[in-house]
């Protein structure tokens, strides 16, 4: 393992130790047996947290791919990179919002809305992720290890109050419906509601009495953050400029020697870590129908704990650990206590670091040359 | 064609290269000799840009190097084979070669090449779709060098090409590096067997710790009493 991988796994145990004390608590919440009466009760409703397990999870491979990809070039924990998704989220909500795409039902409308939504989020988020490496890390990386993990917690806190200052801003994102308060913005689900007003119902599935939904706003996610996952994974084998991003992330000096500009590769692998960010900030959006200036956070945790638990710089690794830790998380909600989702988290990413730090595939195969 | 005049290259505080100057003809073979650390490998990898002197400049064909980031040099036909090797582990060898020819846009000359780098190494394309990494040592030798190669360089640089080798495989190398010469590509070989190197080579520099102290024809320096003890082993 490399010096910048072990100076922030120091960080973390550090913080990991405090955070386990305070584990304590959800610990002891769980109750094995009272979670097995309850799965036993009523199995479908298993199968419905598994499908929000996996909705979310896609968001979160799509996050952590951004992690990964750049990890496994610069060897950087880029710590602002959850708070890129943040914005993906603000940056569809205030399109949505300028199109008029709020305020309509017509199914058209909508979809248009949506689309241009998606691109505009990709792109702001791709152009601000590169923008962050230009501005932070390019200059520190001959620097000591620390230097730019300090400069990407420091972007961290300047993209959160970017986000606090746009969520105060109501003619980019209005309160809408009912929760809407003036933190927590609501983000309304403009799928459902379009399926709605072509008199389809929304609901894929529904059993009444035992809670088993299935939404055409999951399913549509699910594919989405696929196809996404699928274009990364063609980009990354198949075109010139994917695979001089994996020379240069398996061999620096000679993929110099090779004649491939650094820089460039750089600047595209931000681009695209920070485009997927954007896209999973629309669909949580649509998903989760909430936007606020801190949700970068929980997501960066949840996405970070998916890159090192697939093992950090492996690609197919990421995507796998961002389903897992979708329906690890989405089990924690459901049968533990949501309050407590975090934590457990925090600590498969502590215990995973410090037993297994090479992610749960292990070690790359071929590194004897 | 190619021309160092004074380069100090410096690791830290480390005074790797103290004044090296050489130069390298069109179509010739130019070897460097010189024991562990003396400082061949530091000069291929000024030249090729991955380390940059402090001071001196590195002329190609009369174009500053020393200024320019790796990739130009590249650009400008420098390839190398470098010490280690330096393969990509997780690549195909087809991959590695197609990074060799990274800088090139001619298809139809990128295919000829690959047949050429597979006449003259079968090794390899019966490897085809192995991943680099996982290539015997030998055989990730032969690869560095084709992949070299596929660049079509001006000038192609080797740092100790048959290290770890069998010798006939040493042989083949040797014969291999006389054939690309042939074929009109311009060579500066850093070899520990200076031997073989001097048999090959048209013209050689010895360095000895960073400062070049002898240099001569091949012939010369192969009958050199200080070369003959030092480098070649021979009283
Ligand atoms: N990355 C580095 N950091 C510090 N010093 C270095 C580094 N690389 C090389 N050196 C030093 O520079 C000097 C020249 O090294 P170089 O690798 O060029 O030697 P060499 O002639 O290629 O030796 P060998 O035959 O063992 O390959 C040595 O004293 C070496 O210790
Ligand atoms: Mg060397």
């Amino acid at each position: 393992m490399n010096k910048g991988l072990r100076l922030a796994l120091n960080i973390l145990i550090a913080v990991g130790v405090i955070y386990a004390i305070l584990l304590i608590g959800p610990v002891a919440s769980f109750d094995i047996p009272i979670i097995a009466g309850e799965i036993a009760k009523n199995p479908l409703q298993l199968v419905q947290y598994l499908i929000i397990g996996v909705a979310n999870g896609a968001i979160f491979a799509l996050i952590a791919l951004g992690y990964t990809l750049v990890y496994g070039i610069i060897e950087l924990i880029n710590f602002a990179h959850g708070d890129v998704f943040m914005v993906g989220v603000f940056a569809s909500l205030t399109v949505l919002s300028l199109t008029g795409t709020l305020n309509t039902t017509n199914p058209v409308h909508i979809i248009l809305g949506l689309v241009l939504a998606l691109i505009l989020a990709i792109v702001i988020c791709a152009v601000l992720n590169a923008a962050v490496e230009r501005l932070a890390y390019r200059r520190l990386r001959n620097a000591p290890r620390l230097a730019p993990l300090i400069s990407a917690i420091g972007m961290s806190f300047i993209i959160e109050n970017i986000g606090l200052i746009w969520a105060g801003q109501s003619w980019l994102v209005p309160s809408f419906g009912t929760s809407g308060g003036a933190a927590q913005k609501n983000f309304p689900d403009l799928l459902g509601t379009m399926f709605t007003s072509l008199n389809l119902n929304q609901n894929l599935f529904t059993s009444s009495g035992i809670h088993l939904r299935i939404t055409i706003t999951g399913l549509i996610v699910i594919v989405l953050a696929g196809v996404f996952m699928l274009g990364l994974r063609f980009f990354i084998q198949s075109t010139t400029l994917g695979k001089a991003m994996r020379a240069t992330a398996q061999n620096r000096d000679a993929a110099k020697m090779m004649g491939i500009d650094i820089d460039t590769v750089i600047t595209a692998t931000f681009l695209i870590g920070g485009g997927l960010a954007g896209a999973a900030g629309l669909m949580a959006g649509l998903y989760n129908n909430t936007a606020w200036w801190f949700m970068g956070f929980r997501a960066g945790l949840f996405a970070f704990t998916a890159a090192v638990l697939g093992g950090i710089g492996n690609i197919e690794g990421a995507m796998a650990g961002g389903f897992l830790i979708g329906i690890i998380a989405s089990f924690s909600d459901g049968y533990l206590d949501a309050r407590w989702t975090e934590g457990w988290v925090f600590a498969i990413l502590v215990l995973i670091l410090m037993f297994r730090p090479t992610g749960l595939f292990g070690e790359q195969v071929g590194e004897k040359a | 064609m190619l021309e160092l005049k004074e380069v100090h290259t410096y690791y830290g505080n480390i005074h790797a290269l103290k004044g090296i100057s050489l130069r390298v003809e069109k179509g010739e073979i130019v070897t460097l000799i010189g024991s562990n650390g003396a400082g061949k490998s530091t000069t291929l990898r000024t030249i090729q840009g991955i380390n940059r002197p402090r001071s001196g400049t590195v002329l190609l064909e009369g174009t500053a190097l020393e200024t320019l980031p790796p990739h130009e040099i590249a650009r400008r036909g420098v390839a190398q084979s470098p010490e280690g090797r330096l393969i990509f582990p997780r690549m195909t060898v087809l991959e590695n070669l197609e990074m060799g020819a990274y800088t090139r846009k001619d298809k139809t000359g990128i295919k000829d090449d690959l047949e050429r780098v597979f006449t003259l190494f079968p090794r390899l394309k019966e490897r085809i779709g192995q991943k680099g990494g996982t290539l015997s040592g030998g055989e990730q030798q032969m690869l560095a060098m084709a992949r070299a190669l596929m660049a079509r360089p001006r000038i192609l640089l080797l740092d100790e090409p048959s290290m770890g080798l069998s010798p006939i495989l040493v042989e083949l190398i040797f014969d291999t590096i006389v054939t690309i010469n042939k074929e009109g590509t311009t060579i500066l070989l850093v070899e520990q067997n200076a031997l073989m190197a001097l048999s090959i080579a048209n013209r050689g520099y010895v360095i000895q710790t960073g400062e070049i102290i002898l240099t001569d024809t091949a012939p010369n320096l192969k009958n050199n009493e200080m070369v003959r003890k030092s480098y070649l082993g021979i009283e």
